[in-house]
């Protein structure tokens, strides 16, 4: 299954890109996993995602916990805490 | 009532944008300006969001603030791109019949877009360092007098 990752602040500048799409892995069920999966990928993501209390997640452009579940999702936004305002 | 929501790059007129809540119903309104604060030798922030997402996250606060309190109007202005020191960065503006509901409604929509819109501040400096803002755990605890 195809689904749409997006990054913004210092995610997306330890990334190095604003978003990518990829095929979910077979075993990659919820957000918590699907970060483990990409920390894998080594570099700009391990460095990203190393403390995962300062990540927040959007699952199809709602805020969600990190337990969320990816089955029948198409986005998966990951960022810092906002700071607006 | 249907709010006005905007998210967009150029600045806007606080005054003209109360005066239009002004009408119908309105015996009251409420405005807020948040400003870039120049503390700490800033040059400028860049504001970045999550373009799909925050007209819907703002809509969703307006709501939430229409559904608790009786408005005659609201509008929430929001900034992005770069901005200097001195600038206008947000305007929220509720109307209603009496004082309480405009002012409570305006700050209950200010302290939660602090926390539930997609937006991210960068600080650059004039000394060159640049950095992303952090989120103040005060703002959760601003936004938790509301529940």
């Amino acid at each position: 299954m195809a689904i749409e990752l997006l990054y913004f602040a210092w995610v997306r500048e330890a990334i190095g890109r604003d978003g990518e799409t990829i095929d979910l892995p077979d075993g990659v069920e919820t957000v918590d996993a699907l970060i483990d999966w990409l920390a894998g990928r080594g570099n700009g993501y391990v460095e990203a995602f190393a403390d995962r209390s300062r990540l927040r997640v959007a699952v199809d452009q709602e805020f969600a916990g990190l337990d969320a579940p990816l089955a029948g999702v198409r986005e998966v936004a990951i960022f810092p805490p906002v700071t607006g305002g | 009532m249907t709010p006005e929501i905007r998210v967009q790059r150029e600045t806007f007129d606080p005054a003209a944008e109360g005066a239009k809540l002004e009408g119908g119903d309105a015996g009251a309104v409420a405005t807020f300006t948040g400003l870039v604060r120049g503390e700490g030798g800033l040059a400028a922030l860049e504001l970045e969001h999550y373009p799909v997402m925050t007209e819907d996250a703002l809509r969703r606060i307006a709501a939430d603030a229409a559904e608790r309190w009786a408005l005659a109007g609201l509008t929430i202005i929001h900034r992005v791109g770069r901005m200097e020191p001195g600038e206008r960065i947000v305007f929220v503006g509720a109307a209603s019949r009496h004082r309480g509901d405009a002012i409570d409604a305006m700050h209950f929509v200010i302290d939660w877009l602090k926390t539930d819109a997609p937006f991210w501040k960068r600080e650059e400096f004039i000394d060159g360092r640049s950095g992303w803002v952090e989120a103040r755990e005060g703002d959760e605890a601003q936004k938790q007098r509301w529940t």
